[in-house]
């Protein structure tokens, strides 16, 4: 052998071009800086949470309230989808046909055999997944937009069957006579009442995703969406990954179609239409796909712009396109890439 | 002779006419690094691709610690103790440099959803380890400064020394390594050529697929030289070296250039 490396040898510093692969660090693992995100995402998370809770005492009022719940649940839905769309890389045009899915399964399980909302969630939840399940394992073998394709076609097959099938849905008319939650003899059925019950259950979903995020299997996501062939050298089966956070986050998506049912106490097929899913992807790239933050932003335009335009629907979607060109054109990261977009524009960028 | 790790038995790939490797057999030894030469069109990459799980070979077998491989997926191939890296790079470019080497750890760790969802003592635990484990990896390779950056901002040489970091992290028993040096210029070259000697004193077993001779030549305990998808000469650097059928498909060329 020529080459005989020297026993015990110093990193080779002195001897190799260590300005390639950076700067000679003498570190040692305690003494690195790492940036533990997660406290602080999760701080900020309990503090906005926290603030939300001031909500019905800032404005005691049904209709402000009322929203509240629904932008929470909306951002249950948005930010379950962009866990699967803006970290996994896998796109679900079916979000709203699961959210659906969920809110029939508590309702009819309610409404046809009495059984309460409690129980009518998590059965929800697990259906749902299970739903995904089933079309995820010959979707995701396949790789490119199959599973794209394969969940437009599931919203459409759920949107027939929520009209068609009357005597469990209730057809066209919706589903009537739906309970709200209760606990002992005090019925949830005020906006005021729910809003605790929904604001828990978005907080909890919310944290659920942050710490997969930051485990082993979030990683697993991110480095199959980012590089399967990379993911696959490194011993991760990318297809099992896809599909458990595919199942995962329908579920969510069926715990979000719970909350709904038995907080309006109705459902209607038109609230999960294709359409419906379309919009959920465009708030998820508009408030920022693969950001932490981005579903929160989507989720209130999602829930605010309807209401600011409730004269003129049909300028609505139009508004959602056209707001989704100028975010992708100007900032590609959304909205909750914004500061740092304006930051690097000010400062970052600047011709020496 | 202890027992081989890799075994290529009678090994066959054939695209549509083409018989890109031919009935080659060979084997690697615990604790060696062996090189595969040959010019271009040798089969050097099919030959790679079929051991690590991407192309199938038409027939023929590989073993790796008496286990078959060949049919086997390429992260099955991972999980048994294969890591590789690809002369292309395929990193996480989009994950941070800590990320990238954190991943790398995911063979050995336990921890699934449920267990993530409740963030208990176990996910607190694995996720320092992994930390602990990439950093010493980091430390080793002097990234460890680099350790938040986004792997895409890395200039190229770094890239692959960050994939190399990735494959150790899964604590594999055999290293395949394709073209390591290329694009390097010749002083990267030898930095990259310095911690595979490294490596391997500590044990690793390494194959490696590589055009800079003088890599090869330096490194190898053994060197199997391929032309046309066919064996036509084994051994060490200096047997390869005289061997006449070498000196005409391949160093002939090479020497003069």
């Amino acid at each position: 052998m020529t080459m005989a490396p020297a026993k015990a040898a110093p990193p080779p510093v002195s001897t190799s071009p260590s300005q390639i692969v950076g700067a000679p660090s003498a570190t040692s693992p305690a003494s690195h800086p790492v940036r533990r995100r997660g406290v602080s995402d999760r701080m900020r998370l309990l503090l906005l949470w926290l603030l939300m809770l001031l909500v019905p005492y800032v404005a005691p009022n049904s209709y402000v309230i009322s929203l509240g719940n629904l932008f929470l649940i909306n951002v249950i839905l948005i930010a379950s989808l962009n866990l699967l769309m803006g970290y996994g890389g896998q796109i679900s045009l079916g979000h709203a046909g699961f959210f659906g899915f969920g809110a029939y399964v508590s309702g009819i399980l309610d409404v046809k055999l009495g059984i309460m909302p409690w129980i009518g969630l998590p059965t929800a939840a697990v259906l749902t997944g299970l739903s995904a399940l089933i079309i995820g394992i010959p979707a995701l073998r396949l790789r490119g937009h199959y599973l794209s394709m394969a969940t437009l076609g599931w919203n459409a097959i759920l949107l027939v069957m929520f009209n068609r099938l009357i005597d469990l849905t209730g057809g066209p008319n919706g589903l009537l006579g739906v309970h709200p939650f209760s606990i002992g003899s005090l019925a949830l059925d005020t906006d005021i009442r729910q809003f605790p019950l929904v604001w828990l259950v978005s907080l909890l979903v919310m944290i659920a995703i942050l710490h997969l995020l930051q485990s082993r299997v979030g990683r697993a996501l991110r480095a199959v969406a980012t590089n399967e062939i990379g993911a696959d050298a490194v011993g991760i089966d990318s297809f099992r990954t896809k599909l458990l956070f595919f199942v995962l986050t329908a579920g969510m998506a069926g715990i979000a179609g719970s909350l709904y049912v038995h907080v309006n106490q109705y459902a209607s097929p038109e609230t999960f239409g294709v359409n419906g899913s379309i919009l959920l992807v465009v708030m998820v790239a508009l408030g920022g796909s693969g950001t932490y933050w981005g579903p929160v932003i989507g989720a209130l335009i999602y829930t605010a712009v309807p209401q600011l335009l409730l004269d003129y629907e049909d300028a609505e979607l139009m508004l959602f396109g056209l707001g989704m060109l100028i975010v992708l054109i100007a900032v590609p990261s959304g909205l909750a890439g914004l500061p740092a977009t304006l930051i690097g524009r000010r400062f970052g960028r600047r011709p020496s | 002779m202890s027992e081989a790790l890799l075994k290529v038995d009678s090994l066959n790939c054939q695209f549509s006419g083409l018989r890109a490797v031919a009935d080659l057999s060979f084997s690697v030894q615990p604790g060696a690094i062996k090189a595969v030469i040959g010019p271009n069109g040798a089969g050097k990459s099919t030959l790679f691709n079929m051991i690590a799980g991407v192309t199938a070979p038409t027939s023929g077998a590989i073993h790796f610690a008496g286990v078959r491989i060949d049919t086997l997926p390429t992260f099955r191939r991972a999980e048994l103790g294969i890591a590789r890296t690809f002369q292309n790079l395929q990193i996480f470019r989009e994950m941070t440099v800590l990320e990238n080497v954190m991943v790398g750890c995911h063979l050995h760790g336990k921890v699934g959803v449920v267990k993530a969802l409740l963030r208990g003592r176990a996910l607190r635990d694995e996720e320092s380890a992994f930390r602990d484990t990439a950093f010493a990896l980091l430390d080793r390779f002097n990234l460890a400064a680099k350790a938040d950056v986004v792997a895409g901002d890395l200039s190229f040489g770094q890239m692959k020394v960050l994939e190399l970091a990735r494959a150790l992290a899964s604590r594999p028993r055999l290293l395949l390594l394709d073209e390591p040096a290329a694009g390097l210029p010749q002083a990267e070259a030898e930095h990259i050529s310095q911690i595979i000697a490294d490596l391997n004193r500590d044990g690793m077993t390494v194959l490696l697929v590589e055009h800079n001779m003088r890599m090869v030549m330096s490194l190898s305990h053994d060197i199997l030289v391929l032309n046309n998808g066919q064996w036509i000469a084994e051994g060490t650097a200096d047997h390869v070296r005289r061997h006449p059928d070498v000196l005409s498909a391949y160093l002939g060329e090479t020497e003069h250039a």
